[in-house]
């Protein structure tokens, strides 16, 4: 088959590679229809994250059709489906309450020595991410092997298009739990930083979960402006300075809950960035995270801060004082996709959510390494890139 | 296999080490205490005790153990690994394990390194239905070893704590130290594997690969591995 393969930090192909097949019993072979690039995808393309390997097929965001199934899998051939980023198996304690990312199961015995080591425990299998979740072969190809395909993939009605339901996979739940976890209440006033899909849908989100006003804030015009048409307030941080502008535009309170939607590769010449470019750079595992470290500035006392923004490593100059000092509360992790899916379908069916506005391109999965480039060095205009195999 | 003693020895306490691990563990009483003289002992088991080169091994016996909480119910996880031949399915160093005789005997076929295996005769040495299986290699064995499995209720609907240790005695001499060198760590790392694969395939019915294809699976590239070394001897 054909599949978008990392070689290198900036250097993706598409290539052929073996055909997926039937392995464990709950496992389905899903034949994909539509697929896109994340903003989880440049932290790999950045090589950024570690335990990626040269041929590793990429992808997490993926839809398609059922066309094979092991004999444990509920799924019939012929039916039309959206995966969940995240693999996991529905029946260990994390999955039992629903912390789907947590799954003790799907991360293979020998492959979660490392995140052991680095942060005590495992998380789940993810598709097309790091040898770290795994190494699973994600959906940027024309097939791939699913497994728990009894419990994660959601079958959609033929009625919606394939753009409409594809961001269930991932980014429409991240940035639902995203807001969720910024306990949103009535009169809030809530602070996004990054506009680029996650930012977006969290803002959306946000406004839907009854939030007062929303802040927005990037550097980008167009991204700037797809947060505005949501009913967002903005800020470009490079024309304003942005802790001082939350101040004012929350009458000297602070915002009450603040989502860092950019994670650990921040833009920005604030002097403490620029040393965080340095370390990354030179690979001494180092996160950017600037971002975040405005959000726990600029959320008022006993506030909520959320981090649907991916962080992989270290992080120093980090305002620890500022939390504990001010009574903050966080929240974060990778998404519980599989918690949120049916609830966010429904939604997207009665029209309470729009998931295509924030679409910018389209491109045949042979295009798929243009796609990257773009979505990396053209970030203001390719806000997002669907890919069909 | 036509190695002389010397190399059986050395591919012995490899499979060993790693069948150490993979088994289960016995009691050894020391290692349930720290050794040596803290004020006040603790309630860690004795073999997470700090230190290194040596610092987890008591008397003559280098001893691993690895706890995991398994959401199936203690009778259940009991009776699969009291049916020996199971083991093999989430031990990746053991090519099977065959009963011999009626009074708990088995014999464990490990894969060792360069294509060899090892053979290491056990007989259990105590047993509590739903709670404890003890083993120890018969007198004479190549490797000495003992391993031990308890199953305990977790708190809550957490299922059961699955706690296993295993101790073996490096064989003397130079080779074999030099071996305990090469493979200090592996046992743990292979112990800690095992119980992972036992916990899946309990919870899941399946153990996790990220494979695309059955022939690049790990349990398939072990197996052929071994294949293809054993047709060269
Ligand atoms: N938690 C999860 O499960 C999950 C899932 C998907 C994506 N993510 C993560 O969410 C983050 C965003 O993803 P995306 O797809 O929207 O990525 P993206 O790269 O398209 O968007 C990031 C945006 O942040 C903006 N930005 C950079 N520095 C900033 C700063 N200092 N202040 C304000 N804005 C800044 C950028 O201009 C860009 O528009 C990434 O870290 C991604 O890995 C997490
Ligand atoms: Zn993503
Ligand atoms: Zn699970």
């Amino acid at each position: 088959m054909r599949a978008l393969t990392f070689q290198g930090t900036h250097d993706v192909r598409v290539d052929t590679v073996d055909d997926p097949e039937i392995i464990n019993p709950r496992d389905a072979i899903i034949r994909v229809t539509s697929t896109a690039i994340c903003g989880s995808d440049l932290h790999l393309y950045d090589g950024v994250i570690p335990g990626v390997m040269p041929g590793d097929v990429l992808g997490h965001e993926f839809m398609g059709e059922v066309v094979e199934t092991g004999p444990g899998s509920t799924l019939k051939k012929g039916q039309r489906v959206v995966v969940p980023f995240t693999i996991s198996c529905g029946g260990c304690f994390h999955c039992k309450i629903q912390q789907y990312s947590a799954c003790d199961n799907s991360n293979p015995a020998e492959k979660q020595d490392a995140s052991e080591m680095m942060y005590g425990h495992a998380s789940s299998g993810l598709f097309g991410y790091s040898h770290m979740t795994g190494g699973y072969s994600g959906g940027q190809a024309e097939y791939v092997r699913v497994p728990f395909s009894d419990v994660g993939p959601i079958m959609v009605p033929d009625h919606l298009t394939d753009e409409q339901v594809l961001f269930l996979s991932d980014i429409l739940p991240t940035g639902w739990m995203a807001a969720e976890n910024a306990e949103i209440e009535p009169d809030d006033t809530v602070a996004v930083w990054g506009c680029g899909p996650v930012g977006l849908f969290a803002i959306q989100s946000a406004l839907v979960m009854g939030a007062a006003r929303v802040i927005a804030i990037d550097h980008y015009p167009h991204r700037l402006e797809l947060a505005r048409q949501l009913g967002a307030e903005v800020i470009n941080f490079r024309e304003s300075n942005v802790a001082e502008a939350l101040m004012e535009m929350s009458g000297g309170i602070g915002v009450d809950a603040v989502i860092d939607a950019v994670g650990m590769e921040s833009h920005g010449f604030a002097i403490e960035n620029m040393l965080d470019v340095v370390k990354q750079k030179v690979g001494i595992g180092a996160d950017r995270s600037h971002a975040l470290r405005q959000a726990l500035l600029a959320v008022r006392k006993g506030g909520r801060v959320s981090i649907p923004g991916v962080y992989g490593g270290l992080t120093d100059k980090f305002p620890l004082g500022a939390l504990m000092e001010k009574g903050l509360q966080i929240r974060t992790g990778q998404t519980h996709v599989q918690r949120y899916m049916k609830d966010l379908l429904e939604k997207i069916e009665d029209g309470t959510l729009d998931t295509t506005f924030l679409i910018s391109h389209r491109l045949p999965l042979e295009l798929a390494a243009d796609g990257y480039r773009n979505f990396k060095e053209q970030q203001d205009t390719w806000t997002k890139v669907v890919l069909k195999p | 296999m036509k190695d002389d003693d010397r190399s059986r020895g050395a591919a012995g306490l490899a499979g060993l080490v790693a069948a150490g691990a993979i088994v289960a563990g016995v009691a050894l009483a020391a290692s349930s205490r720290k050794r040596g003289g803290g004020d006040v002992p603790d309630d860690a088991p004795g073999f997470t005790a700090r230190g290194w080169m040596g610092g987890r091994s008591f008397g003559k016996y280098d001893v691993v153990g690895r706890s995991v909480t398994i959401g199936r119910p203690r009778e259940e996880l009991y009776a699969f690994w009291r049916d020996f031949g199971n083991l093999s399915q989430f031990m990746e160093n053991v090519e099977k394990v065959q009963p011999v005789g009626e009074d708990g005997h088995c014999v464990w076929t490990f894969r060792a390194p360069a294509g060899r295996t090892v053979d290491v005769e056990t007989r259990i040495v105590s047993e509590e239905e739903g709670r404890l299986i003890a083993w120890r290699s018969v007198d004479g064995s190549d490797i000495d070893t003992e391993g031990r499995v308890t199953f305990d209720d977790a708190p809550g609907e957490r299922g059961t704590r699955v706690s296993v240790r295993v101790a073996y005695k490096p064989p003397a001499g130079e080779l074999g130290r030099l071996i305990a060198k090469m493979f200090a760590r592996e046992p743990e790392v292979q112990g800690r594997h095992d119980l992972r694969r036992f916990k899946m395939l309990m919870e899941t019915g399946e153990i996790a690969t990220s494979a695309r294809r059955k022939d690049q699976t790990r349990a398939a590239k072990q197996a052929e591995k071994h294949q293809t070394k054993e047709e060269a001897a």
